[in-house]
Order: C-alpha cells, then structure tokens, then sequence
C-alpha cells in the first residue's frame, strides 16, 4: 500500500488570532500539524502497522514548515516532501499536490477534511477531480476491504457507509483514527528520514486575500436570575427578537 | 450570462439552506444584471419547483435521472451541476453549504474552471472586481477574498441574507445530462439518519449540552426544550466522545460550525475549540453554575446556576409564552 498524506502548518487551535499589517501576527504562535490532517496522519500510520505501507507526507509550504513535516515523520511516515513555495489558495495547493502524485501510483490520498487556518476543504476534492479520482469527505472510518476500501462519511444527522476501490482521496476527521503523539525514538529515526524538496509548478491567478478583520466582540453578558427566567424569554422574544 | 444557484431536495421538498443561497444570487443578479437559474434534482412536484419563482429565479432545471435518484454521489452530482452551469452559459454559481455541497464545490470548480470561495458570509462588492467577506480561523477571523476574473463558484454559511419572498412562478423544464463512466462507481452500503429531526446546520435555534450534564440519560430535557422550540440538539466534543451523544450533533473545531439565530449551552464551559463551532450564532444564552465559565464572554445572555434546576423551569417559562 502506497500512501500519501498531505498535512498543512497552521496555528495551534488555542492561538488568538491577531493580524498585522495585513498578515497574520505569528508572534508567539505555536504551529502544528492541522487537527484533521493529524487524523489522516494517524489511520495511515495504523494501516502501516496492520498491512503493511509506505507513508510519504507532503507539504506545499516555506521552509519554515519542515519541523511539522520533521514531526509527521517522527509520528510514523517514512519520508516526507515539500513543495517549496507559499500556498496562495485551494486551488495553488490542489495543482501543486496533483502534479506531484499523477505519476506516483498512490493507493491512497489522505488528508484533512480542512485546513484549520483558511477552512477551504477544498483541497482533496480538486485533487481528486484532477486526477480522476473519487473523494470522500469528512470520512469517519476507513477500512481495507480486499482491492477497495469501506469508507464512512459524515452527512446531516449521521452518516453514510461507502464502498470505494482504489486510488482514491479522503477527508478525514475524527474518529477515524487515534491522534499519534511521536515518542523518543520516533524522534531519533525522524532525524534521518528523507526530506526532499521540490520546486512549485506554475499556477494562473489564484484568488487574493485583500484585508482581515476580527468579528466584533459581544457587548456585556446579560445576566438572568435563576429564580426569574421568563426574563429571559421576554428578552429573546422582544429584545434580541429570535423567537 | 446567468447566475446559477444550486437547490437540494430533502424528503420531497426544497431546503430552506438552498431558499437561502437562491436569494443570495437574485441579490447578486440585482447587482450583475443577471437572471437567475436553479439547477436541482430528485423526487419533488413541479408546483414546488415554480413556487421558487417568487424568491426570483427565472427558471429551473430539474434533473429526473433515476441513476442519480438511486444513487447520489458527490461525482454524480458535479458532473450534473457543471453541464447545467455550461448550458446556461453562468458564470457564477452560488450553493448553501452542506454535507453534498461540500463535497461538490471543489469538484464543480475544477470542471467549469471556476475559482472557488467557501464560507462565505456576505453579499460581494461588485464594484470593483468580485470581493466577498468569509470566514476564517473557524470563526475566530474574516477575511475579504477578490476573485480573478472569470467563473466562480460560492458557498455560503447560514444566515448570510436575509429570505425574502415576493411573487412569481418559475418556469419548470426536465434536464437531462450525460454522466462520466465512473460517476457512480462510489456505490452506497447503507445509511444512517436521525428520523424527524431537525437537522443541526439548517436549525435557526440550538439547544446544546456538555459535560455539565453528567450522563446521557440526563439528555431528556434537553431534547424536550430543543422540541418546544423547533431547535435542533448539539453537543460539546467530549459528550461525543464519550457516547452520550452521536457524533454528528458534535459543534467546534473538530465539529460541525453552526450559525443559528439562537444558541442555547447548558453545561458547557466555553472552551475556545467549543466557540469556534459556535460564535457566528446570533445570539448565545449560557446556563452554567459557574460564574467563572469562559462562555459567559462570549454570551449575549447569561444563568448562573444548576442546569438541573434552571432547564426545567426554563421549559416551564417558553410552555407559558
Ligand atoms: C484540537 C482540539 C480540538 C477540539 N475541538 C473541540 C470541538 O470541536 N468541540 C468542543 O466542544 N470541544 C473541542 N475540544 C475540547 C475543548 O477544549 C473542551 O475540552 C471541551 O469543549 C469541554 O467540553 P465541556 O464544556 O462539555 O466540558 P467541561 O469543560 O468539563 O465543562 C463542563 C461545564 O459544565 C458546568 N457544569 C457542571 N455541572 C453543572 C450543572 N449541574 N449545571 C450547570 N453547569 C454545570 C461546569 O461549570 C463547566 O463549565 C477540542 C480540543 C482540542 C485540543
Ligand atoms: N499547504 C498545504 N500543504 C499540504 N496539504 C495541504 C495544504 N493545505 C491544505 N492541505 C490539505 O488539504 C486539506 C484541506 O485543506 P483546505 O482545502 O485548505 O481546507 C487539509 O486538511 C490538508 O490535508
């Protein structure tokens, strides 16, 4: 089983976002491994364990993300690529990972359901439709089941249960797989597993993030005394005028 | 050229996610000169179909195919959406999010070659090039995003404009479209769905419960206010974590984000992966016995007290009204 997960490089999921001149201030933030691109990350490492695979991790990002990818590694994937260039949208990201896989013969493509920082999820699905292939996302569950896989996806009010042959992309997201903390020797052989980095290919207009602004933050809390609430009731009825 | 709004049937009738999205392109088409066209599929009468004439659009594409009835998949459903994106000549398509629309907006931009922006919570500026607001950092920021010329593709969140419903009757027609081979070769094993519920993005209010709540058989009254109000249930991640819930009512995140008119939290401390999923709600009422709990900053209106205490009694009061 050859396997590629692509991972993003986003703020730990505690960071107040601030912005400063028209970037995100990266002052003291803490950069990870995208949540559910750890999931991805996870289940390919347990189907290593299970059956048996070759785990590439891959990138599109400077040269400050090769920690995450160094982490990736420490976590279970046995070498790791980054296409050496900023990732201006979707769309940039979606081109530069199709055009490393199309020859690479993957079984599987696993990422996140989204990015943590700019929430596209769109990055498997233009993958996917790029290379042919179906994508199922946010996927819950993958199982091997013979040459295809059974696969799990979220929808309203539960989920669906799909059967897929390979090569295929996926979403992930909980509870797909248990999140992988790397231990001391996983950081040792991490050292030493290849890190290539790639050139990015030429993409067209891409879309253009112009300004940034924080939502406006919530006036004082009403508070209601516990032995009065039809207050509360009169006030979202003839105050906030939601009922 | 004409601005194409996807509508999803649910249980024979038209999603009030997509009513929604349809008034987002009339008012885009207000502002374009454009005319409005939906493209759509599954079982529903004609008569409903052209009662969405009276939210603006000039016309509906109905696509009858029994394959795509049986079985419908995201794939399926892209190739549907960009021929009928193609033979209308539009340039922009707009969509309400959703599990489906999710998993198709990728896949129809890559075929129209359209650029394509998500989340998005505000009616573009049009007078300069194509701006939109959306939402980044799971809520905790917004960003204006300029398109590139040409086609593109728009998801909205709930509650981006307002439904507005004059008069006028859209013309019904019968699309029909040619699929690619493997457009279905994603074959469904089964399905699991809450029955009669209301679905958790499409609620305008939310009733939620965290851990505060101790156990699942203690969910009773929860659901029984959620019922009086017509709200949907939701929960806080470990709740679904730990099986007191289904994973599908969980919100933050690593859930689904909401952004309902009314949020209800009992229980639930307001931890900021739980805010994330929630702070596009209009209004937040928290109902905690610690005076201490984060969520009472991000609350428009605040309870300190026992839920156990409080739920009843507030089910009590809303009876009254
Ligand atoms: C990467 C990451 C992603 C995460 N994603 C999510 C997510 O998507 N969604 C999410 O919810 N969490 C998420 N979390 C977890 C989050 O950090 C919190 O741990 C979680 O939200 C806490 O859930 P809770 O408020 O139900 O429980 P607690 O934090 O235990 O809070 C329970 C609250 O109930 C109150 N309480 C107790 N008894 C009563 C009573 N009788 N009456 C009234 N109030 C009472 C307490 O005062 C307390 O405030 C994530 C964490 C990480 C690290
Ligand atoms: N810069 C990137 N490099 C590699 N993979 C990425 C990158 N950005 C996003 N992805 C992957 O694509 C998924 C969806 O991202 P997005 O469409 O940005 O929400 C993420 O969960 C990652 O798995």
């Amino acid at each position: 089983m050859n396997i590629l997960v692509c991972i993003s490089h986003v703020p730990d999921t505690t960071t107040k976002i601030k912005f400063v001149d028209n970037k995100l201030d990266t002052n003291g933030v803490q950069f990870i491994i995208g949540p559910y691109d750890d999931f991805a990350l996870a289940r390919a490492v347990e189907l290593k364990e299970t059956n048996g695979a070759t785990i590439t991790v891959l990138n599109v990002g400077p040269a400050d993300t090769e920690p995450t990818l160094r982490k990736a590694l420490a976590i279970g994937a046995d070498q790791a690529v980054r296409i050496d260039a900023e990732p201006l949208d979707a769309y940039f990201v979606a081109k530069q990972i199709a055009a490393y896989a199309k020859d690479k013969n993957f079984d599987m493509i696993l990422m996140g359901r989204e990015s943590s920082d700019y929430n596209g999820g769109l990055v498997h699905g233009m993958v996917a439709e790029l290379l042919g292939m179906p994508s199922i996302a946010p996927c819950m569950k993958l199982d091997l089941e013979g040459d295809s896989a059974v696969l799990a996806r979220e929808i309203e009010g539960g989920s669906e249960e799909l059967k897929v042959s390979f090569p295929l992309v996926a979403g992930c997201q909980e509870p797909i797989a248990e999140w992988k903390i790397p231990n001391m020797r996983g950081i040792m052989m991490a050292r030493k597993k290849p890190l290539e980095v790639i050139a990015a290919e030429e993409v067209g207009e891409v879309t253009q993030y112009v300004s940034y602004e924080l939502p406006e933050g919530k006036g004082q809390c009403k508070m209601i005394d516990p032995d009065n609430v039809a207050e509360l009731v009169t006030l979202l009825k003839e105050e906030a005028k939601v009922l | 050229m004409a601005i194409l709004v996807f509508v999803e049937i649910e249980d024979k009738s038209v999603k009030t996610s997509s009513i929604e999205a349809l008034c987002y392109g009339v008012s885009v088409a207000g502002q374009t000169g454009q005319e409005v066209q939906v493209v759509t599929y599954g079982e529903i009468d004609t008569e409903s179909l052209a009662q969405l004439g009276a939210y603006g659009a000039a016309k509906v594409l109905h696509c009858q195919s029994t394959q795509l009835n049986e079985n419908a998949t995201v794939q399926g459903v892209s190739t549907l959406i960009a021929n009928a994106f193609k033979e209308v000549q539009a340039n922009t398509l707009v969509m309400a999010r959703s599990s489906m629309v999710d998993a198709l907006a990728s896949r129809v931009g890559i075929k129209v070659g359209a650029s394509v922006v998500t989340n998005v919570v505000s009616l573009p500026d049009t007078a300069n090039g194509f701006t939109v607001k959306r939402s980044i950092f799971t809520g905790k920021a917004f960003a204006d995003v300029q398109l590139p010329e040409g086609n593109r593709v728009i998801t909205i969140k709930k509650n981006t404009v307002p439904v507005e419903k004059g008069e006028g009757s859209a013309e019904v027609v019968d699309l029909n479209t040619d699929f690619a081979s493997d457009d279905f070769a994603v074959s469904k094993l089964s399905e699991e769905k809450a029955e009669g519920e209301v679905l958790l993005p499409e609620a305008d209010i939310v009733v939620s419960g965290g851990r505060g709540l101790k156990g699942p058989e203690n969910w009773g009254m929860v659901e029984e206010l959620a019922k009086l109000l017509g709200a949907a249930t939701a929960c806080s991640k470990p709740v679904s974590d730990m099986e007191w819930r289904p994973h599908h009512e969980h919100v933050g995140q690593t859930g689904i984000k909401i952004s309902p008119n009314l949020y209800i939290a009992i229980g639930i401390s307001g931890a900021i992966q739980h805010l994330a999923g929630v702070n596009s709600s209009k209004v937040i009422v928290v109902v905690n016995k610690d005076a201490e709990a984060p969520f009472f900053k991000a609350a428009d209106y605040g309870i300190v007290g026992d839920a156990f205490d409080v739920v009843p009694k507030l089910i009590e009061a809303f009876k009254a009204q």
